[in-house]
């Protein structure tokens, strides 16, 4: 009882909210791409928010229900349809034994996140249930999607239905395909010219065809640092945008390593990574400063707005369970 | 050895990172201090802790925000109450040489075909490969840390006269077990993977279990010992 892939689209794997704990180790955490999107799909599902999802790609896979389940999609709109009907993503869906999910088109975003209430039956690898794609470990035997791969769902569902509820759209993330993202300044961040401080505040940058789950290449006037710097490695973090010998800036993404020695620039303010974490190739991205305070109280009112969905979403679930 | 507070720098790297670096240095006094300085956040960590990461100066603590904010009821920004407790825990911080005394001691092949670039490296310095050989493995290295791949340790340090950058261009494909040579560091590649490494020689020692209950074989502050087979 689970999902069967009858097609497995490009790089569908499950992730969590990340590996933790073993960073010391060289093992890094991996996870989501969108967390906001991974969290509200598992909260739509009255699931922990570190619950295991299945990230899509377009194209995205073609999955049949082999067991009645209760889900959500949240992320990237893929058109949706269950057994041909269009079904909206942030809210959740009954599917029945049988019924078929297919993706048509690619609206907005580039991740989709699919959570299933109860969770997937996965084994577990260091105590998450990420795909680490270079180990081949994790998720589903380490490896993305293939055609014919059943997965299990940890509870059963039939006859779970509710009446339908969605996120309120004031908390969804608002996706294009050209945001300006807040950046706190990095470590490294003072020791750029004067010139290339406007440059990064003012510049736009390409999203490079040499982007993946690791890391994000940006392409656009280069920057300069007033004096070379040699750095040793040091741990660096999700989000941390850093400045390549060339002058180009790469934003490190859910795979990156667990250390890296190029100057650190700027950290995306994690409520507005996923707008990142949604793009692809050829799509552009401004930076904008804020304080570190402001960076916090930001994600202060996104994590009370994910409360109060909690909260409401329990409320539902648990009247018919 | 106790700090004072200009001996460091505390800084975010996000909002559930911060960084305490020590300087822009390889030295194995600051490595020690940064061992030290896990071992005591470990011992005692703050509610909401979640993991450090030791470098070879400088010491990251991930943490979850929302729990710090909340177990510790945070009245500043979180990352000032993390930065108070980074400064408090150096204080008196009593580092001892190295925690660890173990020596690992890892058997290489050092053949032309497992190391691919040792007579590179001969002829760059105008020695026989066997000179290279021998000057390697002469010494005892220490492992800095961990990072770039699970369980690759970062050692040193390689004597002057056999140290040789990375390649230009790196390798798409380095055999799992390579040895290698980056600068004055050596390290060993867990797993197949692209580098840029000089490859001198290949070892069958595993340095990555993942379902051990600790997956990896080398830790900051171990010894090793390369002997040739």
């Amino acid at each position: 009882m689970g999902i069967l892939i009858r097609k497995p689209g490009m790089l569908a794997s499950f992730q969590d909210l990340g590996r933790s704990g073993f960073a010391r180790f060289g093992i890094n955490p991996g996870g989501v791409m969108d967390t906001a999107a991974a969290r509200i799909a598992n909260i739509l599902c009255g699931n922990p928010d570190g619950e295991t999802v299945l990230e899509m790609h377009f194209p995205a896979p073609q999955i049949e229900f082999t067991a009645p389940g209760f889900f959500a999609l949240c992320g990237a709109d893929f058109g949706a349809r269950l057994n041909g009907s269009e079904i909206e993503p942030w809210r959740h869906c009954t599917a029945s034994k049988g019924d078929s999910l297919v993706f048509s088109r690619q609206i907005n975003g580039s991740r989709a996140y699919l959570a299933v209430r109860g969770g997937f039956n996965l084994n577990r690898w260091l105590d998450s249930g990420s795909t680490n794609i270079k180990a081949g470990l994790g998720g589903l035997e380490g490896r993305a999607l293939a055609a014919g791969d059943r997965v299990g769902f940890q509870r059963n569902t039939a006859g779970f239905g509710v009446p339908t509820f969605r996120a309120s759209s004031r908390m969804l993330p608002m996706y294009g395909p050209m945001p300006t993202v807040r950046y706190v300044a990095g470590a490294e961040f003072e020791l750029l010219t004067e010139h290339s401080r406007r440059t990064l505040d003012e510049g736009l940058f390409l999203v490079s065809p040499q982007s993946d789950r690791m890391g994000f290449r940006l392409e656009g006037p280069p920057l300069a640092l007033a004096e070379p710097i040699e750095l040793v490695s040091s741990a660096v973090n999700f989000g941390t945008v850093q400045l390549l010998p060339d002058g180009q800036m790469i934003a490190l993404m859910a795979d990156h390593q667990t250390s890296g020695g190029y100057p650190r620039l700027a950290n995306i303010i994690p409520t507005d990574l996923p707008l990142v974490a949604q793009l692809g190739a050829g799509n552009k991205i401004g930076f904008h400063p804020v304080s570190l305070e402001e960076a916090e109280r930001l994600f202060i009112e996104f994590e009370r707005d994910l409360s109060l969905l909690r909260t409401a979403c329990k409320f539902r679930l648990d009247a018919i369970d | 050895m106790p700090m004072t507070r200009s001996d460091y720098r505390i800084f975010p790297q996000g909002l559930d990172a911060v960084t305490i670096d020590f300087g822009n240095v390889i030295s194995e006094t600051l490595n020690d201090l940064v061992l030290a300085l896990a071992a005591r956040i470990d011992e005692t960590p703050f509610a909401g802790f979640v993991e450090s990461v030791p470098a070879f100066s400088s010491l990251t603590v991930f943490f979850d925000f929302s729990e710090a904010r909340r177990a510790n009821a945070v009245e500043t920004t979180v990352f000032e109450f993390v930065r108070a407790y980074l400064a408090k825990s150096v204080e008196n911080l009593q580092v001892s040489s190295s925690g660890s005394t173990r020596v690992i001691r890892i058997p290489v092949d050092f053949s032309a075909e497992a190391g691919p670039d040792l007579s590179l490296i001969g002829e760059s310095k105008q020695l026989s490969s066997s000179d290279v050989v021998r000057i390697f493995t002469s010494r005892t290295y220490r492992v800095f840390m961990l990072g770039f791949l699970p369980g690759f340790a970062y050692m040193g340090e390689v004597d002057e006269r056999i140290a040789t950058s990375r390649k230009a261009s790196p390798r798409t494909r380095v055999e799992k077990g390579s040895v290698g040579i980056a600068g004055k560091q050596t390290g060993i590649y867990p797993l197949e993977s692209p580098g840029g490494w000089q490859i001198i020689g290949r070892t069958d020692f595993e340095l990555f279990t993942p379902h051990a209950e600790t997956p990896v074989a080398l830790n900051a502050g171990d010894r090793v010992r390369f002997i040739a087979v």
